[in-house]
This record gives C-alpha cells, structure tokens and sequence, in this order.
C-alpha cells in the first residue's frame, strides 16, 4: 500500500505547486517517455514538450474534485504521452503504422482532449497580451500573474503613486478584456 | 472614467473586499441593470481565465526550471549538450530500421556473390575429377531384390554382404574374365549380374590401382561359358573425333551411350587414357567403350565434375599390358586369351547392342561379414 499513498502524497505536492514533488515526478518518469518518443522518430525537443504536457495534464487532473487515482502515475503520463505523439504525428502527416512501445496503457483520450481545449483557450489569452503592448502587457502580469501589490508595481514601473498605477491598469484591462473577448466568443 | 470605477467596483465585489453595506446596494444594481450582471459575470469569467492562464504560467516555469536542473545534475540525458555521443544515439534510434534493412540486403548480396564465385570459379584440381561407381544408397533396393532373388533359387552358399559399391565390367574371355575398373572393388568381393539378371559369384584375379583397372574371374557352377566373343579388343590407337559408344549400369538396366574421341590424352595430359565427348553417370565406371565397328578400345573411368560431357577412359592397350604381365606372373592364367576378331562389323548400331549387352556386366562390390 505504501507506493500508493506515496503516489497521493506526490500529486498533492503538485498541485500545490511543491518543487519537491514536480522534481520526484519528473525524475521518475521522463527517461522512459524520452526513450518512447525517440524510438517513434521524435527528437529531445519533442520529448522534452510531450512530457511536460503530460504533466500539466496530469496537473489539471489531480487539481479537479472529481480526481481518484486510478492508475500508477507511471502509467497515466506514459500514456498521455502516447497519445499525444501520436496526434502530433498524423498533424504533421506521417503514416504511423504502430508505435513502439511496451508500457501498459490507460485511456486518457477525454483528458488529453480536455487539456487541449484549455491549451487553445489560454493561446488566446497569450495573443491578447501578446497584442496589448508594453506597458500593458507588463502591469497586467504584474498584478494577475505575479500578484503583485500596487505600491509595488507603481514603484516598480515608475508611477507617483499607487492610485494612478491602479487607474492605468484598469484602462489596460479594459482593452484586453476586448481583445480577449473579441477572440473568445468567435472560439466559442 | 465610469467603466473604470465600474470595473474597480466589480473586481472588488469579486474578491470579496466589499464593506457589507455597499455589497448590499451593488447586489440591489445587478438586480435592476441587467447590463452590470452582464458585466459582472463576464468579468468573472474573465478572471477565472486570468487565474487559470497564470496557474499555468508558473506549472510551465516550474517545469522548466526542474527540466533543466535534472539535466545539469545528469539525471536526464539529452543529445548535444552534454557530448557528440547522444547525437549518435538519436541518429542510430531514428535510423536503425533502415540500418537493419540495409544490412540485410547488403548480408544477402555477399551471401549471393559468394555463392556465385565459388560455384564458377575453377575448383583444386584433385577434386575435378569423379569416379563413376555408384554409391550405396541407390543400391539398397536393388539389393533387398536381389536377396529375396537369391532366396527363391535356394542359393545356399551366397554369402551375406554388404554392397560398397557399383560399377560395369565386360568380359575379355568367355571363360568368365572381366575386366572393370580397380576403384570399382572397394570391397573384398564382388558379384557379377548380366543383363539378364542372372548373379555370380565372381573372384577377384588381379586390381591395379596405378592404371585403376581390374580383372574379375567368375567363379559360378551357374555360369555357362562363352565359346567366343564378338568383339575384339583393339590394341592401335583411335583417331580424334572418331564416334565411340559404351553401354553400362549407371542404373540397374543396361544404358547406351554415344560420343566421340574429344582428346587422345587424358586428365592432366595422361596419355595411358583418352577425353571422350559424351554423358555418364556414377554406374558408368569400368564400362567398354567401343567404336563403330564394335572394338573396345577403352574402358570408361571418370568423368570431369565441372564440366559437361567429358569423361576419361583407359586406352585398351593398358589392357593388354596388363594380361601379359599377370600371364607372366601366374602361370594358371596361361590359357587366357583375349579376342581379336570383330563380327559386329558392318552391322547396324542396334543390332551390335542387341549383341554386345550380353557381355556387359553389373560389378557389385562387397564386405564380407
């Protein structure tokens, strides 16, 4: 039983951001999806992007109410990782007869093509920052992302005080909420 | 400027940092302005977006930093940047099946190559040569009838034997002499069967493994005497060209051949024997050959392995040496005679076989037990 409660212990980790736990998980599990991907043609680039999609994927899972683990990490990230590559192969139009692998696999095909839809959700949020411009861009971040308080930021980009950098980054966010949504709704 | 206060007051409202009583009345706004619910819930949205996009941002840093970590610590190996040696791995794991492939054609081509070379190229000369006796598997049967034959007459005093091998022999007296090849008798004894497939017992007189010739004497109550032969054995030599003929047992049935005198010396220029153009098989050894008019003039030996249609046979003068030499050394083969006049002469091809086959005998070799 003690592998298992190991297992939760790491994906609590996860979720909580723990560098401890991403460092275990990842330690543990890249070599053999490294191996995976270059045996069907992949290089270390690609083994380093599929692998870190599984984790997030795996991140996402362990995050929702609903997660029990069912399966070893092992297995769940291995064939996460498969059935990425192997959407990425047939994008990149390559016949892939069989893929080479020994592993035991779960299915996974709902999660990954939840995690996609997020991925796609978060590239318009990427492009609508993207578009913002400078200083924009990096006031919004600032407080959203890094959340950083608003004395600081105003210090930090150079405004008299925190009220102007609150009336700058509410201007801002009006405009991203437009490039946001303009993109949004047309995904939808 | 209004958005802007709307939207500081919605945010607000959002994360909860309302004083009670101006929740209060911006809850009692959303309800009358259906555009601020709107806003609200949009912006909601919105910031759940927000927070989700940066969750995100910092798992993907995270991921990164523990990335690379692990591959300065050397936990993970990843091609270039540590040596030229993961660059090879990549390379060999991306192209090992075509590798594979490739070594497998080029493996079959050498396989072929090899094999082509060593079935044109000329092989040692000791082995270009093939004596034509024939080898005891193709005997066995033959055997197996012969003894259940031999049961059947009551023949009581036929030994139990082992054929070795097989050959041709004719006779050169009709008081029973024949005359075949040396390494024909690999054994201690021999049998003689006549194309009728009447079997005697045969003695062995003299072998001369030199000129690889041997006489036979059969030594058989059965056996009814020839008052002569027709044919002679012809001591002068034959002329290139000429047409010649052997019958023989390369099977148990009698089998004719026709050729010519390609050569007038033998294998590796032998000039006790002769080239002949014509197809013999194991069997063939120490069978007569004969020209047109039914002289022997040699006795078939061997046949080139490497190529088609030639075969050695021993000059017929060798034959005479022989006689004279044993008539010399044992006094009770005095009577001997060998025959020196043909009646064939003249005489169509099938008509001199009708005659000649009668004359012509299986010589079976064997190991007494």
């Amino acid at each position: 039983m003690k592998p298992e409660i190991n297992e939760q212990l790491l994906l609590k980790g996860l979720v909580n951001n723990d560098s401890k736990a991403i460092d275990t998980i990842y330690k543990d599990n890249f070599n053999m999806v490294q191996a995976f991907i270059l045996n069907n043609n992949g290089t270390y680039d690609d083994a380093r992007d599929i692998f870190q999609e599984a984790m997030i994927t795996l991140y996402e899972k362990a995050k929702s109410e609903s997660f029990v683990l069912t399966s070893q990490i092992k297995t769940y990230v291995y064939s996460v990782c498969r059935r990425l590559w192997l959407k990425r192969l047939q994008q990149m139009g390559r016949y892939v007869p069989q893929l080479e692998g020994f592993e035991e696999t779960i299915a996974v095909e709902d999660d990954v093509e939840i995690h996609e839809k997020k991925n796609a959700d978060f590239a318009i949020m990427e492009r609508a920052l993207g578009s913002l411009g400078e200083p924009c861009k990096s006031l919004i971040e600032a407080y959203y992302i890094h959340k950083k308080g608003m004395a600081d930021i105003a210090e930090e980009f150079g405004y008299t005080n925190a009220d102007n950098a609150k009336n700058q980054k509410y201007k801002c966010l009006v405009r991203l909420k437009k490039l946001f949504f303009s993109q949004y709704n047309i995904g939808e | 400027m209004e958005d802007i206060l709307l939207l500081e007051a919605i945010e607000r409202y959002l994360s909860g940092t309302m004083l009670p009583a101006e929740k209060e009345y911006f809850e009692q706004l959303r309800k009358n302005t259906p555009e601020i619910d709107q806003m609200v819930v949009e912006h909601k949205l919105f910031l759940q977006q927000m927070d989700q996009f940066s969750e995100r941002r910092n798992l993907r840093n995270a991921l990164h930093e523990v990335h690379n970590d692990l591959v300065s610590k050397g936990d993970i190996y990843e091609g270039g940047e540590i040596s030229t040696k993961g660059r090879v791995v990549q390379l060999w794991n991306k192209y090992r099946r075509v590798t594979a492939i490739a070594a497998c054609i080029a493996g079959i081509t050498a396989l072929l190559i090899s094999g082509l070379f060593t079935y044109f190229s000329p092989a040692a000369n000791k082995s270009s040569i093939e004596q034509l006796t024939r080898k005891v598997s193709t005997l066995e049967n033959a055997q197996k009838a012969l003894n259940s034959e031999i049961k059947n007459k009551q023949h009581v005093n036929i030994p139990k034997e082992e054929f070795k091998s097989a050959g041709t022999g004719f006779l050169i007296d009709g008081k029973g002499y024949i005359v075949t090849n040396a390494h024909v008798l690999t054994g201690t004894g021999a049998v003689v069967v006549s194309n009728k497939g009447d079997q005697y017992d045969a003695k062995i007189i003299n072998i001369d493994q030199i000129h690889d010739l041997a006489i036979l004497k059969i030594d058989d109550s059965d056996y009814k005497p020839f008052s002569y032969l027709p044919y002679s054995i012809k001591k002068s030599g034959v002329d290139l060209g000429e047409e010649l003929f052997t019958l023989g047992y390369p099977r148990d049935e009698i089998v004719y051949n026709m050729g010519y005198l390609s050569a007038e010396s033998g294998y590796d220029g032998d000039t006790s024997s002769c080239q002949i153009s014509l197809s013999a098989n194991p069997g063939n050894s120490g069978g007569p050959v004969f020209n047109k008019n039914g002289e022997i003039v040699g006795v078939l030996s061997a046949k080139q392995t490497q190529a088609e249609g030639v075969v050695f046979a021993i000059k017929a003068k060798g034959l005479y040496k022989m006689v004279d030499d044993l008539k010399q050394s044992d006094t009770s083969l005095q009577k001997m005679k060998m025959p020196s006049s043909t009646s064939l002469k003249g005489m169509n091809r099938i008509d001199q076989i009708k005659e000649l086959q009668n004359y012509v005998f299986i010589i079976k070799a064997y190991n007494q037990k």
